[in-house]
């Protein structure tokens, strides 16, 4: 059983610069930062290695940070630009009985990070979940479509802040 | 009803009218499409099991919209599910009767404001003949709403079009 401490530091000794930090003022488990391009690598080393052995990725999801600049659309409304989105994966590894939080954020206007569906098969449905909330785009993902909004669903990302739902979907009527 | 009380001497004759010999027939064996959404789905098994005995009423579940004169929207109506319930609703053969069960179906429930994802009312795609409201509706409420439904059915006209 390893500290979150303990992981960082292994995982600082391996990728250097693609693990940014560690964030442990908060009242959640300390969160590791990575780097989005490299979290499929941090995410195998981390499966792996002999030392932490993470078998089960709990839960991965997407967060909008909402950090962006809040500016007035043509009809009024707020919509954000800039500032990033955030991607959690929560790990647990069944052999050693230890869990750790990894983050990664990747820029509102562009959100590419890399698949992890690779390392874990749970990924699969969780990124296709985050690319569908969140727009979201998980590279070499094998499926990447919506999940749970219709596949013709045209109106955006519906749990980014400044999303606006539609008049009209297929003819019917949305709003109450 | 006019069916058993026009009696003849034989015994064997009974004089009725055909509009109510076809009510009484619809409303006493009400198919429903075998069709549950989410919570409210659960209520109405339970309706269906034996406790409340859905059957006594004539009511049981088919498989197939090809059979069934009765669906129940039992739950929440996604924009997603509001086309596929559209298709089995033009599935089913006339006559046909739907029953909006829960404030989900009703109006959007819960989801009025927020829903991105939800069609507020099952009326917007399919005409409703009965609401039943609650959420969920208890066993009893569903069974109210069936019996508003044959209500309906015994003082339908085959000739005048119904509202």
């Amino acid at each position: 059983m390893k500290t979150p401490d303990e992981i960082f530091d292994i995982l600082k000794n391996n990728f250097n610069d693609d693990v940014i930090g560690i964030e442990k003022e908060q009242p959640t488990e300390p969160i590791i930062f990575v780097n989005p391009s490299a979290i499929n690598k941090v995410c195998l080393f981390l499966r792996d290695n002999e030392e932490l052995k993470f078998d089960s990725l709990m839960n991965l999801s997407g967060v909008d940070d909402a950090n962006g600049e809040k500016v007035k659309d043509n009809d009024g409304s707020e919509i954000i630009k800039g500032g990033t989105l955030s991607v959690y994966y929560h790990l647990y590894s069944i052999k050693y009985k230890h869990k750790i939080t990894l983050k990664t954020s990747t820029s509102r206007e562009e959100p590419r990070v890399e698949s992890v569906e690779s390392v874990w098969k749970t990924a699969n449905w969780h990124e296709r979940e985050a690319y569908d909330m969140f727009g979201i785009i998980f590279n070499n993902h094998p499926d990447l479509r919506r999940i749970l909004m219709p596949y013709d669903w045209e109106a955006g990302y519906p749990l980014r802040k400044d999303y606006k739902n539609p008049e009209f979907y297929q003819g019917m009527k949305v709003p109450y | 009803m006019g069916i058993l009380d026009k009696e003849f001497s034989d015994g064997n004759i009974v004089i009725t009218k055909v509009e109510d010999l076809f009510n009484w027939a619809r409303l006493s064996s009400i198919w429903q499409l075998g069709f549950g959404l989410a919570c409210c789905a659960i209520e109405m098994m339970a309706t269906s099991a034996s406790h409340y005995d859905f059957d006594r009423f004539g009511v049981i579940p088919r498989n197939t919209p090809r059979q069934a004169d009765a669906i129940i929207i039992s739950g929440t109506v996604t924009l997603k599910m509001a086309t596929r319930i559209k298709r089995l609703y033009e599935q089913m053969p006339e006559p046909k009767y739907i029953i909006s069960m829960g404030s989900c179906a009703n109006c959007g429930g819960p989801y009025w404001n927020h829903g991105y994802h939800v069609l507020k009312g099952v009326d917007r795609v399919i005409p409703v003949d009965v609401y039943v409201p609650g959420c969920p509706p208890r066993p009893e409420a569903l069974l109210e709403g069936l019996l508003k439904l044959q209500e309906k059915i015994r003082h339908e006209s085959l000739t005048k079009k119904q509202a």
